[in-house]
């Protein structure tokens, strides 16, 4: 059985900045609890002697030629913001009190 | 051509009529547009219907009169699944948080759609991030099968599948990480191909697992869907993973194998581990027939073994979630999408409400997987096994087409299943794309096509060819003459035996 528990899903739900509820929270442990024994077959044929893929087409050079493109105007760029003040994106507070 | 024969009509017959002048790019949209407004209601297999389409079309029009050279698409309308970006249009990826976003830039893949004159008719509905093999997952509503309103149209790309199954487009964009393209394709009677990793431009694609997306063509016959591959695939130098290789024309491809003697002599693999439990016997009975129906028509039929496919959807459902929770960290309130307000809160708190109310319940399962599988101390045991068995896979087709030109089974283990029947069990939802995810893992292509009806429930399966990476032009070669040899059986399509809607 995996080591799936309330609290690392809350840990884990915090490292990925999902503000989980407590509901959330129960039905996940037990989704992710069954997900990962499932997943964890991979390990029976994972050997030592078997080196790892992480594309399915190697590619080397894709590098395009450095030339100057168009970017994003400073409209276009905070066209889709939820905030900003014309000309840079508005958040609230970056640090918190107790820091 | 009445409004029925322009909506029935393939791409390759609009395409032939409009440069022939027999009916104008405004008369073929319009009827389009008629037919999403009859029957989309039922249907929901679009998000936005474009305000633009007329006068796009009533501008190739024009430039026609004028006595333009146009591209041999020009005018034809097209469906675009909304993990696409578009100009023009919102693109939410199926998701709350980006509701109403339009994107600053067109993607790749719709700005040559732009450039070969094609007319956007709007976007297609989509699991969550492409997330789910049924649309339920859309934070929009289900997309309905146009064969059995109360079944799923298959997923993620339930919508562009259909979309083209209900003659609201003759074709479609779609994109497929595990089978998003292919699965709606079979349970909707479509057809559907997944390119090579890297042969069409992902910039644009809101992504969801980088190493496994793939955007492709969606269509109701095969030479539609090659002529849509031709359109917008090829080298994107935006795209860093794009292969630069020059590529033969599929259309071309597509029309050989309606002529030529493409089965005869051709060696056809049958994957025996794709062929078994868990199958529904209506799926088997048919691509048993099909086997016979292919040897009967001169192909060798060989089976072949891939021992390590049992282990491809863990070693999915492990890649899978590590990139995408890495790709949709970018959904932080900031730059773009929705943002929950937190009194006195920090940043932080924000993007942690954001996310909370923005995302559904299968992208915050796979997210919390994800970084569960990339966490200290889990890393190897789970990503970097994945990994490995990822290359397990790649030498399984090795040595299946050392023995086999191409390879086949059926496109998804069963025929549409009704809504909520899986819902709640991610597992049962994940064994959907059994027969699609070793092509993602392994890069290669594969086409999903109509293989007949079911005969316990009378819904479409899908017949499932592969073929070796970078040769997208066999898929295309075979599948048009295996579509002309099952449709000689049949009398016509397999949609003529659609019911109808409306």
């Amino acid at each position: 059985m995996s080591e799936i528990t309330p609290e690392s899903v809350r840990h884990l739900a915090s490292l990925a900045r999902i503000a989980l509820s407590e509901d959330e929270i129960a039905s996940l442990t037990t989704e992710l609890g069954a997900i990962v024994d499932a997943v964890a077959t991979v390990q029976q044929v994972a050997g030592d002697d078997v080196p790892a893929t992480s594309h399915p087409i190697p590619l080397t050079g894709g590098m395009r030629v450095d030339e100057p493109g168009a970017p994003l105007t400073t409209v276009e760029a905070l066209a889709g913001a939820p905030d900003s003040d014309g000309t840079r994106f508005r958040v609230t507070a970056i640090l918190g009190e107790e820091q | 051509m009445s409004a029925p024969e322009l909506i029935h009509a393939t791409a390759a017959e609009l395409a032939h009529r409009l440069s022939a002048g027999e009916v104008s790019a405004v008369e073929v949209t319009q009827a389009h547009l008629d037919r999403i407004a009859a029957v989309d209601g039922d249907v929901h297999a679009f998000l936005h219907v474009s305000e633009q389409a007329l006068d796009v079309a009533a501008q190739v029009d024009a430039d026609r009169a004028a006595g333009d050279a146009l591209p041999e698409l020009a005018g034809v309308p097209v469906a675009i699944k909304d993990v696409l970006c578009t100009l023009d249009m919102p693109s939410t990826s199926g998701s709350k948080i980006l509701e109403g976003w339009v994107p600053p830039y067109d993607a790749t893949v719709v700005a040559r759609l732009r450039a070969a004159r094609m007319v956007p008719l709007g976007k297609t509905n989509m699991d969550e991030f492409a997330m789910g093999s049924s649309t339920e997952f859309s934070a929009y509503g289900p997309t309905k099968n146009p064969w059995d309103l109360t079944r799923i149209p298959g997923g993620s790309g339930g919508g562009s599948a259909a979309a083209v199954a209900a003659f609201e487009a003759p074709f479609a964009l779609g994109s497929d990480t595990g089978g998003s393209i292919r699965q709606p394709g079979a349970v909707t009677g479509t057809v559907g191909v997944k390119p090579t990793y890297g042969g069409v431009s992902r910039y644009g694609a809101i992504a969801l697992a980088s190493s496994l997306d793939q955007v492709g063509p969606v269509s109701r016959t095969v030479l539609d869907a090659a002529l849509l591959h031709d359109a917008i695939g090829g080298h994107d130098p935006r795209d860093a993973t794009s292969i630069p290789d020059a590529w033969p024309s599929m259309a071309a491809a597509a029309r050989e194998g309606l002529t030529g003697d493409a089965l005869k002599g051709l060696r056809v693999g049958v994957v025996t581990d794709l062929d078994g439990e868990g199958f529904q016997p209506g799926v088997r009975q048919r691509f048993h027939e099909t086997l016979e129906k292919l040897a009967a028509a001169g192909a060798e039929i060989v089976e072949v073994s891939a021992p390590h496919f049992q282990y491809a959807i863990a070693a999915y459902y492990l890649i899978l979630p590590a990139e995408a929770s890495s790709n949709l960290a970018k959904f932080d309130s900031v730059r773009f999408g929705m943002r929950v307000d937190v009194a006195g809160g920090t940043v932080e708190d924000v993007m942690a409400a954001t996310r909370e109310a923005g995302f559904g319940p299968e992208v915050k399962r796979r997210i919390i997987l994800g970084t569960y599988a990339l966490s200290a101390g889990y890393y190897d045991a789970y990503y970097g096994s994945a990994q490995k068995v990822r290359t397990l896979i790649q030498r399984d087709f090795d040595a299946c087409f050392a023995q086999a030109d191409v390879l086949v089974s059926p496109a998804a283990p069963t025929t549409a299943f009704t809504f909520g029947e899986k819902l709640d069990d991610p597992l049962a939802m994940y064994l959907n794309d059994v027969t699609t995810i070793p092509a993602n893992l392994a890069g290669v292509p594969g086409m999903s096509l109509p293989m007949g009806l079911a005969p316990e429930d009378g819904l479409p399966t899908g017949l499932q060819i592969m073929a070796p990476a970078r040769h997208d032009a066999r898929l295309y070669q075979v599948g048009a003459a295996v579509e002309q040899l099952l449709e000689s059986d049949w009398g016509g399509p397999l949609w003529a035996k659609a019911p109808q809607l409306g």
